[in-house]
């Protein structure tokens, strides 16, 4: 089943003189990790904004197409039905946390509290998920006291205790340090694993190359790439369009060009790039 | 010594929490060094200090052979510049060009020698064609440049980068390689701090390992990123090309793609 679908989707911001899309479409499947990619300014933020209905309802500016969630046009859902659906993180955590509560706890626990859900299960719920993502020693901190690590993992804490089936994260680890990032890819493949569905953001391509199913690259408006990461990944041409490639899949394309042998195949994650080099030493 | 020399230097912040214990290190002039470790290990906190920006309860600073405790703030800017970690710590004027020139201005400079200052940092930041824009209408990854800028117009000797390599795209961090050879070649000392390793071993020597408060290791890439212990104790993970390169069974220690290639072409 298709969790997302985007059809001939173009966008332009409203005093903007170019269109900032154009003509995207792609679907991700339920149960699907997909990583966005593209240079800084590219559109991937839009895009995470088309994807929960920001883009066109609250941002006005000139869109054409269809964006369907669950196979349902996102015109006929009312923002309350796509904020159960979709959960969503921003880029700057800084923008997220609410700045109306007093404890992460309650911060946390604020987007069940909107619901009207009973006591007993909120504080259950919230509980669990500051355990899941190990943050029980943050619990009574003042959210502005936080420093932009931690304010970035109780910004995906307070998406996950709502528990959507889709997940748009736009650069969730961008003020984490390697072992925090680690922990979030971690938790993402856990969501996988529970059939959610997943949209990301990033720019750690060793970790997308571990971690995602798909990557969609985007750059002038447009779609570049939409493959298996392994095999996106694996291309020389990224790296012209501001993306980084895994540093097996460097190893791999200079290997062929320095020594003119061909590779089985360009590695893109670790385990291949053992396999591929074996035979060379 | 020339460059910026911290004697068991401590800082605890107002609700007691110490973040920097008894912490000594040595930087000489012109030196090109990363400090890397765990968010909350103390690295902005010491880095802090070195521009008066954090005052040490314990220890001293000296930069330039001089105790920044009997200098003001405005007297240590204009030997240590520092870029903050959040743009929006230190953005606050209306527009990129007068953000940029709001340093030299206020050290009382020429306006045409502003001018050229901020052209000159400008153009090695790559944002020449934003300097009407309001800094807040650029994307994040944008704003980090500017702050940049700023902090290179202000022209001092030693600058400091935290984390300029968050969010950033490759054409983001390409640009920063040749800030901070272009910053090496003209003798400045540039410090800085970042959580991407690969960049680390493109552009730096000397690492800096800080874990808990202190400072665990300063050593050569090579020897930080062989050593498991400090990499266990700093949550760091090896590189990719040097995993692969210990999966294979190469003996030596490859930090780096071209190295990697050589041993395998050796073979």
């Amino acid at each position: 089943m298709k969790a997302l679908e985007v059809v001939n989707v173009t966008y332009k911001y409203p005093i903007a003189k170019e269109n900032v899309l154009e003509n995207i479409s792609f679907s991700v499947n339920k149960g699907e990790f997909v990583a966005i990619v593209g240079r800084n300014g590219c559109g991937k933020t839009t895009l995470c904004n088309i994807l929960r209905g920001f883009i066109p309802s609250f941002h006005k500016g000139k869109f054409k197409g269809n964006v369907l969630i669950n196979e349902k046009d996102i015109n006929e859902m009312s923002m309350g039905e796509i904020a159960v659906e979709v959960g969503f993180v921003f880029q700057n955590p800084f923008i997220q946390v609410s700045g109306v509560k007093n404890s992460v706890f309650h911060e946390v626990a604020y987007g069940l509290e909107n619901l009207g859900m009973a006591r007993e299960e909120i504080i259950e719920r919230t509980d669990k998920i500051l355990k899941d993502l190990k943050m029980d020693d943050l619990r009574d901190k003042h959210p502005v006291e936080l420093s932009g690590g931690q304010r970035q993992r109780v910004a995906l804490a307070s998406v996950l205790v709502m528990d959507p089936n889709i997940l748009i994260i736009d650069e969730p680890t961008s003020q984490l340090d390697p072992q925090s990032t680690e922990k979030v890819f971690e938790i993402i493949r856990l969501l996988k694993e529970k059939n959610k569905t997943i949209i990301l953001v990033e720019h750690k391509i060793d970790l997308i190359s571990e971690y995602a199913d798909r990557v969609i690259l985007i750059d002038n408006k447009k779609i570049v790439f939409d493959d298996l990461a392994k095999k996106v990944l694996a291309r020389k041409e990224v790296m012209s369009y501001g993306v980084n490639l895994p540093q097996v899949a460097k190893a791999g394309i200079r290997f062929e060009e320095q020594t003119g042998q061909e590779l089985d195949f360009i590695p893109s994650v670790l385990k291949d790039a053992i396999s591929v080099f074996k035979k060379y030493v | 010594m020339e460059g910026i020399k911290v004697e068991s230097a401590s800082y605890s912040y107002d609700n007691g929490y110490t973040a920097v214990d008894n912490v000594s290190l040595e930087v000489k002039k012109g030196e090109n060094l990363a400090i890397i470790g765990q968010n909350g290990a103390g690295k902005t906190t010491l880095v802090k200090m070195f521009n008066g920006l954090l005052r040490p309860q314990k220890g001293k600073i000296y930069v330039d052979n001089e105790d920044v405790s009997t200098m003001t703030v405005a007297q240590i800017s204009r030997k240590v510049g520092y870029v903050f970690q959040n743009p929006g710590d230190q953005i606050f004027n209306p527009t990129v060009y007068d953000e940029i020139a709001y340093t030299p201005r206020y050290f009382k400079m020429e306006e045409k020698q502003v001018d050229a200052q901020v052209r000159s940092a400008a153009e090695l930041c790559n944002i020449v064609g934003y300097l009407k824009l309001n800094p807040y209408d650029l994307p994040f990854s944008l704003r980090k440049f500017v702050t940049i800028a700023s902090v290179i117009a202000m022209g001092t000797e030693h600058i400091i980068l935290d984390e300029p390599t968050a969010g950033q795209d490759l054409f983001g961090l390409r640009q920063q390689k040749k800030i901070i050879n272009a910053l090496i070649g003209r003798g400045k000392t540039v410090i800085t701090i970042t959580h991407d390793m690969e960049f680390v071993a493109d552009n730096f020597s000397r690492v800096v390992v800080m874990a808990d408060k202190k400072i665990i290791a300063d050593r050569t890439k090579r020897e930080v990123f062989w050593d498991f212990e400090i990499l266990e104790k700093s949550s760091i993970k090896q590189l990719y090309v040097s995993m692969l390169a210990k999966e294979l069974g190469i003996p030596n220690h490859v930090i780096s793609i071209d190295e990697f290639i050589d041993e395998v072409n050796r073979k």
